[in-house]
C-alpha cells in the first residue's frame, strides 16, 4: 500500500508530485529469473501470495484443472451439507457444489478485474501521459478534471455509472475502471514530468529525435515502471468493488456463480449455512491479499 | 488566513460545480434513457410512446442538452435536485431526512478507526518485543483485503447468530449500533494503521528524536510529544480522504444490517434508476469531501507551525 499512501499524502499536501527532483535512478530492466527465483524462496509469503494468484488464473482459464462437477446442477438431495471431503466448500440450498461453485466463479471475477484494471490503466494511463508531455493548459485542464473525479468517492462514482449504463459483470467492470482512472492519471504525469527532465531525453531532442520518437522510446519505457505497480495495486481494489457492487446485485445474472453473488446469496442462508458466505469470502480475501503482496514487493524492489 | 479560507473556499464551490457536470454527463447523457426506465417502472418494461413523450416533456428531456444543463444548474445552485423519481419527493429532503443515520454511523466508524489503528500504529511502534511488533503490524494489511460486506455478514454470524450479543439488522440504540461502526471501520482503521505506523518509524530515526532523548525525556513523552506530533500529518490527510470513503461504503454497510441511512437510499436510488436522486448524493458526496479536507487543511498548521500559507493558495513546508 506504501505507493498509494505517498500518493494520497502528497496529493493532499499539495505537494507537487515528481516536479522539481532533479534526481534520476533508472529502473532495472532486465528480469533476473534465477535471483527472483531465490528471492521467493527465501520469503514464504510472498511465494504462496504467487502460488495463490497462479492457482486462481489457472482456475479462470481452466476451472476442470480444480474440479469436474457441474457449478450449475446441483441434486437436491444434497443440499446444505456441511464442509467436507465430498463437498471441500459444501453445498448451498439447491446441492450444487460451493467448491465448484467458486472455481468457476473466478473466470467472471477476473474477467471483471482485468477489464477494470484495463480500463483504467489505458484511459488513466493516457491522461496523465498526455498531461505531463504536453503539458501548458492541457495539463491544467486534465489535471482538474482529475482532481474532480478524486473528489467524487469511488463508490459513489461507480454506482453512478452502473445507474446510466445498467447492471452486468462488464459495466460493473467498467465502473470500477473508471473510478480508479485519477489515481492512474496522477501517477504517470507524475512519472513522465520526473523523467522528461532527464538527461537522456535532452540529449535525444538535441539530436533532432522527433516528439513520438521521444515519448515511445525514451518516456514511455522509464515512466511506466510505478503505473505497472499502481496496476497491481489497483488489481485487489478492483477485486473488491467488483464483488462490493455484485453482492449489491448490480453483477451478473442469478445462476453466473461471480464471487460477490455467491456470498449475496449465501446472506440468506447465514443462519443455517455459515460455509456458503465464509468460504467464498476466504477467497476473495485470500486473492486480494496475495496480489497486495505481490504489488508491496515490486513496489519494493522497483 | 482570511484571504486563505475564501480562496479555498471558492476552489470548493468549483470542484462542486464541476462534480455537479460530471455526474450531469454521466447520467444524463450516457446511453439508458432515463424516461424509458421511469415509463417501464410499474409496467414491466411496456412503455407507451405517448406517456413517455409527455414525462420527456414533463423533465425536460426533449430540450437540447445545454439547455437542460443550464436549467438544472440553475435549480441546483439554488439547493433544488429535482424530485425522486421513484417516490416523488425532493431529492434534498429525501438525502437530509437519510443523513443523521448515517452520520452517526460513519462517525462512530471514524472514531472507531482512529482509536483502533492509531492505538495498533502507536502500540506497534513503540513495543520493545519484536513478536509484538511484527503480529501487531500484519494485522492492516489483512484489514485492506477483506471484502466490507463479508466482515459484516461474518460478525452477524458470529455476535448474532451464535452469541446472540448484538442484534442483527436494524437501527435500534446503540447496541443495533455496534457491528455496523466495527464493520465500516476495519478498512479505514487498517489504513490509518500503516500510514501512522509508516511515519512514525520516519519521525523515529529523526535527529530531534535523538536530542529530545538525550535532553532526558522519557520514551512516552519522546513518542506522543514528539514522534507522534510529526507523524500525524499524513495520517491526518488519510483521514480526510476516508471520510468520503466511509460515507459510499456505508452503501454496503447499510444494506448488509437492513439499517435506514443515506447508503441504503442510495442502493434503492441505483435499483430504481432514480436519476436525480442518484445525483443528489453524488453531489453530496463530493461537498462532504471538499469540507473535511478544507478542515483538515485548516488543522495542519496547529500542528506543525512549520507550515504556512504560500502565494498559491496551497500550503508549502518551508
Amino acid at each position: 500500500m506504501s505507493l498509494n499512501e505517498d500518493l494520497v499524502a502528497e496529493a493532499a499536501l499539495g505537494a507537487p508530485v515528481g516536479q522539481g527532483t532533479g534526481e534520476w535512478v533508472p529502473y532495472r530492466r532486465r528480469l533476473d529469473l534465477a535471483r527472483s527465483g531465490w528471492l521467493l524462496l527465501r520469503r514464504p509469503g510472498l511465494l504462496l501470495s504467487v502460488l495463490m494468484v497462479v492457482a486462481v488464473l489457472a482456475a479462470a482459464f481452466a476451472p476442470g484443472l480444480f474440479t469436474s462437477r457441474d457449478p450449475l446442477v446441483g441434486t437436491p438431495s444434497q443440499a446444505f451439507r456441511p464442509p467436507g471431503a465430498a463437498h471441500w466448500f459444501g453445498t448451498d440450498e439447491l446441492g450444487r457444489d460451493l467448491y465448484a461453485r467458486v472455481v468457476h466463479g473466478a473466470a467472471l471475477s477476473l474477467k471483471a478485474t482485468l477489464i477494470a484494471v484495463a480500463v483504467a490503466f489505458v484511459v488513466g494511463g493516457l491522461l496523465g501521459l498526455l498531461a505531463g508531455f504536453v503539458g501548458r493548459w492541457v495539463e491544467d485542464v486534465i489535471m482538474r478534471f482529475v482532481d474532480v473525479l478524486l473528489s467524487i468517492p469511488a463508490l459513489f462514482l461507480s454506482l453512478a455509472l452502473v445507474t446510466a449504463l445498467g447492471y452486468g459483470t462488464v459495466k460493473v467492470a467498467v465502473a470500477v475502471g473508471v473510478a480508479s482512472v485519477a489515481t492512474f492519471a496522477r501517477v504517470m504525469r507524475a512519472e513522465v514530468l520526473r523523467v522528461r527532465q532527464a538527461v537522456f531525453v535532452e540529449a535525444a531532442r538535441s539530436c533532432g529525435v522527433r516528439w513520438y520518437g521521444v515519448l515511445g522510446r525514451h518516456v514511455l519505457p522509464n515512466a511506466i515502471g510505478p503505473v505497472l505497480v499502481l496496476a497491481t495495486l489497483d488489481f485487489g481494489t478492483a477485486i473488491l468493488a467488483v464483488s462490493a457492487l455484485s453482492f449489491l446485485g448490480y453483477g451478473a445474472a442469478p445462476p453466473a456463480p461471480e464471487w460477490g453473488t455467491l456470498i449475496a446469496d449465501g446472506r440468506n442462508y447465514l443462519a443455517n449455512a455459515w460455509w456458503m458466505t465464509a468460504l467464498p469470502g476466504l477467497t476473495i480475501a485470500a486473492t486480494v491479499l496475495a496480489t497486495n503482496r505481490i504489488a508491496r514487493a515490486l513496489d519494493g524492489s522497483r | 488566513m482570511r484571504r486563505y479560507v475564501i480562496r479555498r473556499l471558492a476552489q470548493a464551490v468549483g470542484v462542486l460545480w464541476a462534480a455537479y457536470t460530471v455526474s450531469f454527463l454521466v447520467l444524463d447523457y450516457l446511453p439508458g434513457d432515463p424516461v424509458s426506465a421511469m415509463a417501464g417502472l410499474g409496467t414491466e418494461g411496456t412503455a407507451d410512446p405517448a406517456q413517455v413523450a409527455r414525462l420527456k416533456a414533463e423533465y425536460g428531456f426533449d430540450k437540447p442538452v445545454l439547455v437542460q444543463y443550464a436549467d438544472y444548474l440553475g435549480k441546483a445552485l439554488r439547493g433544488d435536485f429535482g424530485d425522486s423519481v421513484a417516490t416523488g419527493r425532493p431529492v434534498t429532503a429525501t438525502i437530509a431526512d437519510a443523513l443523521p443515520q448515517t452520520l452517526e454511523l460513519t462517525g462512530a466508524a471514524l472514531l472507531l478507526a482512529v482509536v483502533f489503528g492509531g492505538g495498533l500504529a502507536l502500540l506497534a511502534t513503540a513495543t520493545p518485543l519484536r513478536w509484538l511488533r511484527q503480529a501487531l503490524l500484519s494485522l492492516p494489511p489483512l484489514g485492506v483485503s477483506v471484502p466490507t460486506f463479508w466482515v459484516g455478514l461474518m460478525l452477524v454470524e458470529l455476535f448474532s447468530f451464535r452469541a446472540r450479543l448484538f442484534p442483527a439488522f436494524g437501527n435500534d440504540g446503540l447496541r443495533g449500533l455496534v457491528l455496523p461502526a466495527v464493520t465500516l471501520s476495519v478498512l479505514s482503521g487498517s489504513m490509518i494503521a500503516q500510514v501512522l505506523a509508516k511515519s512514525l518509524f520516519t519521525a523515529l530515526d529523526e535527529p530531534y528524536v535523538e536530542t529530545a532523548r538525550a535532553k532526558g525525556a522519557g520514551r512516552a513523552r519522546v513518542h506522543l510529544r514528539h514522534a507522534l506530533r510529526n507523524a500525524s500529518l499524513p495520517a491526518l490527510t488519510v483521514v480526510g480522504v476516508l471520510v468520503g470513503q466511509l460515507m459510499a461504503n456505508s452503501v454496503v454497510v447499510e444494506t448488509v444490517f437492513s439499517r435506514n441511512g443515506l447508503g441504503r437510499v442510495t442502493a434503492s436510488a441505483v435499483s430504481a434508476q432514480d436519476l436525480p436522486l442518484v445525483q443528489g448524493v453524488i453531489v453530496f458526496g463530493s461537498l462532504v469531501f471538499v469540507l473535511v479536507n478544507l478542515v483538515v487543511d485548516l488543522i495542519y498548521p496547529l500542528l506543525d507551525p512549520r507550515i504556512v500559507m504560500a502565494g498559491a493558495g496551497r500550503w508549502r513546508i518551508t
